[in-house]
């Protein structure tokens, strides 16, 4: 196959993941109301109470209202990637998935091709949520705005990554909101997303521990310092090893050669 | 379509032109899950030009058949190839020969017809660009010209079955799978669909692999290979089987050759 037939196959995913999103007027709505309830009402209530110093890479005091939107960010990317994940598993049970997996190209193409589709919703997503935080005062340098493009992405490729795996795990619908609260949950809550690991670590060293650990936490961080031009060598090398690891194991759960696949349904 | 004994090297030797004309070529092929057998040593060709029926009773095999062709499933034991070239070693040039219906839509419901139809368009490489001429005149075949810009959801099931059969042979290709397409259909639309396709065979020297549980559904030209628990319990032409089992009808051959009550 000519390089511009991949052209031709991505685009022509890419033009049905936008599609189908410009169809879901609430899920762009719900993606943005959502961490706007958490900066506009979580984040001001605790704005007096919180302030936090000494954390990297914000300089002097930090308002915790700055502090919260890399983690906001990262939940609009988590909650998107669940989205899609969510759309894959019904896409397998009502059969669409099937017209995707019998054509030609090769199916770790089309399953790259169907996560970044739904990466470049996302990071829309997260630009327009930037866009609300500038609104409200909320700034930081705007070369930000560019330096944080690669880190959405690759933050993206990772939280895709994982809802693609975890999309080829879960056979139902039915199942999939139980399984969303075991990963969404655990994964922000346990994260930098909402407090810096070193409050957690004054707290609880188990948590602190856990936090440390999590991808969520290393792809929050790569946010942050990159929101302020800046680059976390160990929070980008722990994504980029995650994100290998996730789409490694969810592109062979969808390889019907593999032991392990070859009774399942896709 | 040939039904052979277990492949032998010494049978292995046929006619050039016949090899060339050969869509399907399934050889020994089983398939379990778990420790229960789906398939069992299945031999089965298509040839183009051919409109093979697949007849078997609910639960015989013939989902599987289809997904394991269409590698949706992988089978360690025995071979499938497409004009030649094997499933398992080069999928992609062998799903590129190939046009399915599934027994489960797959049509997109929120999308419109065409969308619908060029997104499967770009799944094979095929530029969009012009593309409208094209989906009319496919869709001018089963008479839905006029729903191309209407949504999925709104169509009758009769109505999808025949977009999905337009999409499959969209990219043109040159065997044509069809997993019980007329499940649910009323007797008008089955029987459109099933002149429909043997038109198309007639027309563009296609091979197609038609799998159904309907008797009513075959013509005196198809070939019929009859599975039943995973197995192939008969095969060759309509006239020929109802020779060999010395009966009237196709519904008694397939009762008295399974044995059960079709």
């Amino acid at each position: 196959m000519p390089i511009s037939g991949y052209l031709i196959c991505f685009y022509g995913i890419l033009k049905r993941e936008l599609t189908r999103f410009m169809h879901q007027h609430s899920r762009f709505i719900a993606a943005l109301i959502r961490p706007m309830v958490w900066l506009f009402i979580f984040a001001a209530g605790l704005r007096s109470a919180l302030e936090f110093s000494n954390t990297l890479p914000y300089e002097g005091t930090v308002l915790y209202e700055i502090y919260i939107i890399p983690g906001l960010i990262g939940m609009i990317l988590l909650f998107s990637s669940m989205q899609s994940a969510l759309s894959i598993v019904y896409d397998k049970e009502m059969g669409s998935m099937r017209a995707l997996l019998v054509s030609p190209f090769p199916r770790s193409f089309l399953l790259v091709s169907k996560l970044f589709s739904g990466v470049i919703v996302a990071m829309v997503q997260a630009y327009v949520f930037i866009a609300i935080t500038w609104l409200w005062g909320l700034t930081f340098p705007l070369s930000g705005l560019i330096y944080v493009f690669p880190t959405l992405l690759l933050g993206g490729m990772l939280m895709a990554s994982l809802g693609l795996l975890i999309s080829s795990i879960v056979k139902q619908l039915e199942n999939f909101a139980g399984v969303m609260n075991f990963i969404i949950f655990p994964l922000f809550f346990a994260s930098s997303g909402l407090y810096p690991l070193a409050q957690m670590k004054k707290s609880s060293i188990i948590l602190y521990q856990i936090a440390s650990l999590n991808p969520f936490t290393h792809m929050v961080e790569l946010i942050r310092y990159a929101l302020y031009g800046k680059l976390n060598e160990l929070s980008l090398g722990v994504v980029i090893l995650m994100m290998c690891l996730f789409l490694g194991l969810a592109l062979m759960a969808y390889n019907p050669s593999q032991w392990f696949v070859r009774h399942k349904s896709l | 379509m040939l039904y052979r004994a277990p492949y032998k090297r010494s049978q292995g030797i046929m006619d050039r032109t016949q090899h060339n004309n050969m869509a399907l070529d399934i050889q020994a092929l089983s398939y379990q899950f778990g420790s229960a057998h789906a398939l069992e040593d299945i031999h089965l060709t298509v040839h183009l030009g051919e409109f093979t029926a697949l007849l078997g009773l609910n639960g015989a095999g013939k989902t599987t058949l289809v997904s394991l062709i269409t590698r949706l499933y992988s089978s360690k034991q025995g071979r499938i190839k497409v004009f030649g070239i094997d499933i398992e070693k080069n999928p992609s040039k062998a799903l590129a020969q190939m046009g399915v219906v599934f027994q489960q839509r797959t049509l997109d419901l929120d999308l419109t017809v065409k969308q619908n139809l060029q997104y499967h368009l770009a799944l094979h490489g095929l530029s969009t660009k012009g593309s409208v001429t094209k989906i009319t005149q496919a869709l001018t075949h089963f008479n839905l010209q006029s729903k191309l810009k209407e949504k999925v959801r709104n169509l009758s099931g009769g109505q999808i079955r025949a977009v999905e059969i337009a999409r499959a042979l969209l990219h043109e290709p040159k065997l044509l799978l069809l997993d019980e397409p007329t499940v649910g259909l009323d007797m008008h639309n089955r029987e459109f669909i099933v002149a429909s396709l043997h038109a198309l065979v007639a027309q563009n020297q296609v091979g197609v692999l038609y799998t159904t549980h309907l008797v009513d559904e075959l013509r005196p030209t198809d070939t019929l290979v009859i599975l039943h628990k995973g197995k192939i319990v008969k095969s060759g032409s309509l006239e020929s089987i109802l020779k060999e089992s010395n009966t009237q009808t196709i519904k008694e051959a397939f009762s008295l050759l399974i044995g059960e009550r079709a």
